[in-house]
C-alpha cells in the first residue's frame, strides 16, 4: 500500500499525572492508517488502546492527561495543535467514535432521533427536516426496523444490540472518513456481536470508510481487520497483516496471546496457555522491554534497552531483540 | 407501549394522570390560583373595610370565615393574602432556582471554579439567615419604598432577599448530580461527536438534573411562603394593613384561645398549598423523566 496515509501518528506518548504518581499509559507509539482499511488494535486491558485513540481526538481530560507527540496528522491537519473548535469540527464529522457500552453511551433523557440528528445539524448544517430524513435512512442502514417511528423513542426502549446499532448510525451520521470503534461488541452477547460485526462489514463495503477496531478479542480481529497492531504496556509490540499475524506471529507476547485463545478450528486442547505474571504498569518511562519479566526468551539486553520496531517480513514489524 | 404519532406532551400527560395525588393537587392549586386571581369578583368584600359593629364575629353567611378584631372579613383577607403569598413564593423560588442551578451546574461542570463556588455556597449556608434578612430589610426598605411605592418596593425586597438566601441547597444538589452525569459515557459520546461545551451543558446535562431541580422548586415555594410569614410576624414584611397568609396567621395567634378558627384559615391555606405544590412536583418529576415514565 503506497497510498498517502489518512492518519499518521509518530511518537505519541500519553501520561497521567496524579498527586502521587505518574503513569505512562502510552509510550512512543507510531502507526499509520490508510484510507478504507480496517486496522485492528489488540491488547489486554490497560495496554493503552483506548487512551491512544482518545488522545488523538482530544477526548482525554487534561489534567491529568499529558499528551506529547512528534506528529499526529489527519488528512493533512496536525490534530494535536488544532484549536478546540477546529478539533470539534473533526470529531463526529470526519472521525466517528463508537464506545464500548451502548447502555450508557446514549443520553437517557433525549430521544434517539434527536441524538442522531445532533451531529448532522451541527456539522453539516442540515435543517431539522433534512436531518430527520437522513436519520431515518441511517437507522434503516443499521437495520433498525420501523426507523421513522423509532426516532421518537427514548434509549431505554432499545435493547443493547439495538442501541449499539444506534451508536453506529450516530457515528456514521456525517460520513466520517475514519470510524474508531472502541470494543463495541464486548458489552453485547455473542449472537448480537456477530450481527454487529456483519453489519460493520457490510457498511464498510457500502460506505468505504477506514476503521480502527479496538478489541481484546482476537477472533473478532481475524474476521474483520486487514492489518493488526498488538499493544502491550503502552507500546506497539508487533504490527502485521492479519494473515501474517495469525500464521507467523513473531513477538513472544503475540504468540502467548494467540496461545491463550481456544482454537478457532474447534480442536480442543487440554489447557489454555496463560501468560504468567501481571501486565506492567509503568510509573516511569520504559527503560527495558515491557514484556521481559514475563517472557521465556528474555536475555540480558531485554532488561537494559527498549527494543525498537524493526521490519521482519513484508508489512510486518516487531519490537523484540530476539527476532 | 409506544403509539404512533403520539406527542411528547401527550405521553407526559398520560403518565401524570397515573399519580392521583398529583392530579388532585393540580386541581386544588388551580382552584387556589383562580380564587386568588378572581377573588375580588368572587367575593366582592374589601379586605381593608373595617366594620366595628361586626368585630370578632363567628362564621355566618355574611362572613363565612368570621371577622377579626377590627371587623374585617377573614375570607376576603385570606383571598387577598393568598395573592401576595403565592406571588412571593413563586417569584422567590424562581430566583433561588435560577441562581442555584447556575451555581450548581458551573461548579459541577467546570472544575476550576468548583472550589470557589462551593466555598461561596458554604458561606451563604453559614450565614444566620434571619438576622441577615432583618439587616437587609432595614437597609434597603426605605430606598425601594420610595422608588417603587410601599407595596411593590417591599415585594421586590422580600422576594430578592428570600431568593438570594435560599439557593444553596439547590446548588449543592445540582452540583452533585452534574458531577455524576459529567462522568457518564454519553457525555463523552457527545464530546466525541464534536458537541460544544455549552451545548453539552444545556442539552445533555441540564435535562438530566431536572428532577432534583423540580423537587427543590416545590420545596422552595413552601419555604418562601413560610419565610415570608416569619418576616411578617417580625413586623418586617409587608405593611401591617396589607394581608398575607403569614401575617394573618400570626395576627390570629394572638386570639388563638378565644377564636382558634382565625389562625386556622390562613394556616390551612399555607399547609394545603405547600402540600399540593410538593405533590405536584412529585408527579411532574415522574411524568417528565422518560426513564421513570415507561416503567
Amino acid at each position: 500500500m503506497n497510498r498517502e496515509p489518512l492518519l499518521e501518528v509518530r511518537d505519541l506518548s500519553v501520561s497521567f499525572h496524579s498527586r502521587d504518581a505518574v503513569v505512562h499509559a502510552v509510550n512512543r507509539v507510531n502507526f499509520v492508517l490508510h484510507p478504507g482499511e480496517v486496522l485492528g488494535v489488540v491488547g489486554e486491558s490497560g495496554s493503552g488502546k483506548t487512551v491512544t485513540m482518545m488522545a488523538l481526538l482530544g477526548l482525554l481530560p487534561s489534567p491529568p492527561a499529558r499528551i506529547s507527540a512528534e506528529a499526529v496528522r489527519f488528512d493533512g491537519q496536525k490534530l494535536l495543535s488544532l484549536p478546540p473548535d477546529r478539533l470539534r469540527a473533526i470529531r463526529g464529522h470526519r472521525i466517528g467514535f463508537i464506545f464500548q457500552d451502548p447502555m450508557t453511551s446514549l443520553n437517557p433523557v433525549l430521544t434517539v432521533g434527536y441524538q442522531i440528528m445532533e451531529p448532522m445539524r451541527h456539522h453539516l448544517g442540515l435543517t431539522r427536516v433534512q436531518a430527520r430524513d437522513r436519520a431515518v435512512e441511517l437507522l434503516d442502514l443499521v437495520g433498525i426496523p420501523d426507523a421513522a417511528r423509532r426516532l421518537n423513542d427514548w434509549p431505554h426502549r432499545f435493547s443493547g444490540g439495538m442501541r449499539q446499532r444506534v451508536m453506529i448510525a450516530l457515528a456514521l451520521a456525517c460520513d466520517p472518513q475514519v470510524l474508531v470503534a472502541d470494543e463495541p461488541t464486548t458489552a453485547l452477547d455473542v449472537t448480537i456481536q456477530a450481527q454487529i460485526l456483519e453489519l460493520v462489514r457490510s457498511l464498510r463495503e457500502k460506505v468505504g470508510m477506514a476503521i480502527i477496531w479496538i478489541t481484546h478479542d482476537l477472533g473478532v480481529i481475524a474476521g474483520l481487520a486487514d492489518r493488526v497492531m498488538v499493544m502491550y504496556a503502552g507500546q506497539i509490540v508487533e504490527q502485521a497483516g492479519v494473515g501474517t499475524l495469525f500464521e507467523a506471529a513473531s513477538h513472544p507476547y503475540t504468540r502467548a496471546l494467540l496461545g491463550s485463545v481456544p482454537d478457532a478450528g474447534g480442536v480442543r486442547r487440554d489447557r489454555l496457555m496463560a501468560i504468567t505474571g501481571q501486565a506492567a504498569v509503568l510509573y516511569r518511562p520504559p527503560e527495558a522491554c515491557p514484556f521481559h519479566s514475563r517472557c521465556d526468551e528474555a536475555v540480558a539486553r531485554c532488561r537494559e534497552e527498549v527494543p525498537k520496531r524493526h521490519s521482519c517480513g513484508e508489512e510486518h514489524d516487531v519490537a523484540c531483540f530476539r527476532r | 407501549m409506544t403509539r404512533a404519532g403520539e406527542s411528547y406532551w401527550l405521553d407526559v400527560w398520560r403518565q401524570f394522570k397515573v399519580h392521583k395525588g398529583a392530579l388532585a393537587s393540580a386541581a386544588f392549586l388551580t382552584g387556589v390560583i383562580v380564587a386568588v386571581a378572581a377573588g375580588p369578583w368572587l367575593w366582592p368584600v374589601d379586605p381593608q373595610f373595617i366594620d366595628v359593629r361586626a368585630r370578632n364575629a363567628g362564621m355566618s353567611l355574611e362572613h363565612p370565615l368570621g371577622t377579626d378584631q377590627l371587623g374585617r372579613d377573614t375570607l376576603a383577607r385570606v383571598i387577598a393574602g393568598g395573592r401576595t403569598s403565592l406571588a412571593v413564593g413563586v417569584t422567590a423560588m424562581a430566583i433561588a432556582l435560577v441562581l442555584g442551578t447556575l451555581v450548581g451546574v458551573l461548579a459541577g461542570y467546570l472544575r476550576r471554579i468548583d472550589g470557589a463556588l462551593m466555598r461561596l455556597t458554604d458561606l451563604f449556608l453559614a450565614l444566620p439567615l434571619l438576622p441577615l434578612l432583618l439587616v437587609a430589610i432595614l437597609l434597603f426598605r426605605d430606598m425601594l419604598r420610595s422608588a417603587f411605592g410601599p407595596e411593590a418596593g417591599i415585594f421586590i425586597l422580600i422576594v430578592a432577599v428570600i431568593g438570594i438566601t435560599s439557593w444553596m441547597q439547590t446548588a449543592r444538589v445540582v452540583r452533585g448530580e452534574v458531577m455524576t452525569i459529567r462522568e457518564r459515557e454519553f457525555v463523552l459520546a457527545a464530546r466525541s461527536i464534536g458537541t460544544s461545551r455549552r451545548r453539552i451543558i444545556t442539552r445533555h446535562i441540564l435535562p438530566n438534573v431536572m428532577s432534583p431541580v423540580l423537587v427543590s422548586a416545590t420545596l422552595g415555594i413552601a419555604n418562601a411562603i413560610i419565610t415570608e410569614s416569619a418576616l411578617s410576624f417580625l413586623g418586617l414584611g409587608f405593611p401591617s394593613d396589607f394581608p398575607t397568609w403569614g401575617r394573618l396567621l400570626y395576627d390570629g395567634v394572638d386570639y388563638l384561645q378565644r377564636y382558634p378558627e382565625r389562625a386556622m384559615a390562613p394556616g390551612l391555606a399555607i399547609s394545603l398549598t405547600v402540600l399540593a405544590v410538593n405533590y405536584l412536583g412529585d408527579g411532574l418529576r415522574d411524568a417528565l423523566d422518560p426513564r421513570i415514565r415507561t416503567r
